[in-house]
């Protein structure tokens, strides 16, 4: 028997064509699986454990979706809850839920998967050789993981299928890959393990795959060769093209795909038209590993910025912008040794030309002349006060320094008062790891509840 | 090339796709950009950059590690998304040539 996961939209938050949607639901799938969250908003919100997305708009999302899911008698996931996947992000989404179902007067069954990891487990893994650099890995030392504010790792098809085997009717998964919450179920069913993890790629960002990407809503059935896939939106279609091309997505190779246990290999896959909306794909092939590992994501704290603005318009300046730079910057390091003292690494002040290179630094090749530049002065320092008091020291300079000792102190526009801006803490990202694990459990814990009334 | 985009693959990388409208775009772009042209554009040393061919699709893809790591103090591109306008102006001898002659 075939199985069917009906994917609302790309992530929780984005928004989804709400008819598609329920009209998914009434088709009864066998499982409706959103995504929520991933690395690419940055390393702050897995630093400070926080979804990136609004308590409300989050709300409006989940409760369509929990009114999906008891339409179609069928599980509802999502996976990286609250953007990071953190401990905490699964319990803010999980005091979302519960406010839910209190408000609807259903009783609702629970399973939570938490994927937060103690950095010294992390360390003693590292100290027993159990971590293994992925591609474009960082240098890791035990230092760099005990500095984590956050450690996560990454739960696959197995974690996701034994918190879906709890018969919950909602399972709230902290940091998956985004594929493991669509594929789990097939693969736990028998269907073609590549057809599992293929499908569940192509379906991972919803309606990306389509003609109509902003429609959100897809489906795809997997059976014992293949899967198809369709978009439920009016006027959206799936084409060989739109859904080979979605492989290329946010992957650095378009072919393989390393998940826990193993890698999908569509080298070979074969993508051909049911239809104007559908398409089935067969011939992608699932490679298990030797050894079972999961995928680590970290933040550290690395400081805070206070960041000011200023907008140079005057010609002369503007078109000498780069010298001006380079002088402003060599006097502020002389007063800010003298009037602060030295900084400890990563801290200081740092200058960007917004109009000249400020997206791509040193790569930058134009050499044409902007009519204006904005000059933003990023303070970096270890407490938030530091980085303030930084900012304030060069807010007289930013405004007034000239390009000339000579001849008169220009003034700068400055867009708005105060002129500086607290950003508050700097997270960066540590590890691109893979930890060994004996029992895919091992790192995981599971929890079920019911929560709501009635 | 009629489409550049590049994204982040993780935290630590880059990569890179070139749609191509025709054939023979795709074709002569395929032959004149090898990995390392475009690792010298990135100025990434030679052999850092993944290069695949899709010729189904028309798409030349690129993937390379970051210079610095997404959101991190020194990044100044946080999705990676404005990468792409580096690839797409390497400058193409065949494909210029040909643009510059009259029609």
């Amino acid at each position: 028997m075939p199985t069917r996961v009906l994917v609302p939209s790309g992530v929780l938050g984005l928004g989804f064509d709400k008819h598609a949607l329920m009209a998914g639901a009434r088709s009864r799938p066998d499982l409706i699986c959103i995504d929520g969250g991933s690395t690419d908003s940055g390393p702050y919100y897995l630093g400070a454990g926080v979804s990136k997305y609004s308590r409300a708009s989050t709300m409006a999302e989940w409760k369509l979706l929990l009114e999906a899911q008891r339409i179609a008698e069928a599980p509802l996931v999502v996976g990286s809850a609250g953007t990071c996947g953190s401990d905490s992000a699964v319990d803010w989404m999980l005091g979302i839920t519960e406010e839910l179902a209190a408000q609807a007067g259903r009783r609702i069954k629970v399973a939570v998967l938490k994927c937060s990891q103690d950095p010294a487990d992390v360390a003693r893994e590292f100290r027993r050789s159990r971590l293994r650099p992925l591609d474009y890995a960082p240098c890791l030392d035990e230092a760099a993981i005990l500095g984590c504010a956050n450690i996560v790792a990454l739960a696959g098809a197995e974690q996701l299928g034994a918190a879906v085997s709890t018969g919950a009717d909602v399972v709230i998964a902290g940091r998956a890959t985004d594929t493991a919450g669509i594929a789990a179920l097939p693969l736990m069913r028998g269907e073609h393990a590549g057809a599992a993890w293929h499908a569940a790629k192509i379906a991972e960002c919803g309606a990306l795959c389509s003609t109509k990407p902003l429609s959100g809503v897809v489906s795809v059935e997997i059976d014992s060769e293949g899967f198809v896939v369709e978009p439920l939106a009016d006027g959206a279609m799936c084409t060989p093209r739109t859904v080979s091309a979605h492989m290329l997505y946010e992957n650095s190779d378009p072919f393989r795909l390393r998940e826990p246990g193993g890698m999908l290999d569509a080298s070979q896959a074969r993508y051909v038209a049911l239809d104007e909306r559908r398409v089935r794909v067969e011939g992608s092939e699932w490679i298990p590993s030797d050894e079972y590992s999961v995928k680590l994501e970290g933040a550290a704290a690395a400081g805070f910025q206070t960041t000011l603005l200023a907008v140079v318009r005057n010609r002369r300046y503007v078109s000498r912008i780069r010298e001006w730079a380079g002088k402003l910057e060599k006097f502020l390091a002389k007063e800010m040794e003298s009037r602060i003292g030295p900084f400890a690494d990563g801290c200081g002040l740092e200058l960007r030309l917004i109009g000249v290179d400020s997206a791509l630094g040193g790569l930058e090749e134009s050499e044409s002349v902007p009519a204006e530049v904005g000059v933003l002065a990023i303070a970096t320092a270890g407490t938030q006060e530091a980085a303030s008091e930084l900012a304030r020291l060069i807010n007289p300079f930013l405004l007034h320094f000239p390009l000339e000792e000579d001849e008169p102190l220009p003034t700068f526009a400055f867009p708005y008062s105060p002129a500086e801006t607290e950003r508050g803490a700097l997270y960066e990202f540590r590890l691109n790891h893979a930890m060994v694990l004996d029992d895919p459990m091992d790192a995981f814990r599971l929890e079920v509840s019911e929560v709501g009334a009635g | 090339m009629d489409l550049v985009r590049s994204k982040n693959a993780g935290p630590f990388a880059i990569t890179i796709d070139a749609f191509f409208g025709t054939r023979e775009a795709y074709e002569r772009v395929r032959i004149a950009l090898p990995a390392d042209a475009v690792a010298a554009a990135f100025k990434a040393g030679p052999g850092s950059v993944r290069r695949f061919e899709l010729p189904d699709l028309m798409v030349l893809k690129f993937s390379l590690g970051r210079a610095v790591p997404q959101g991190g103090r020194l990044d100044r591109d946080m999705h990676g998304a404005q990468h792409a306008e580096v690839l797409a102006e390497i400058e193409i001898p065949n494909l210029n040539r040909q643009q510059d002659q009259p029609s």
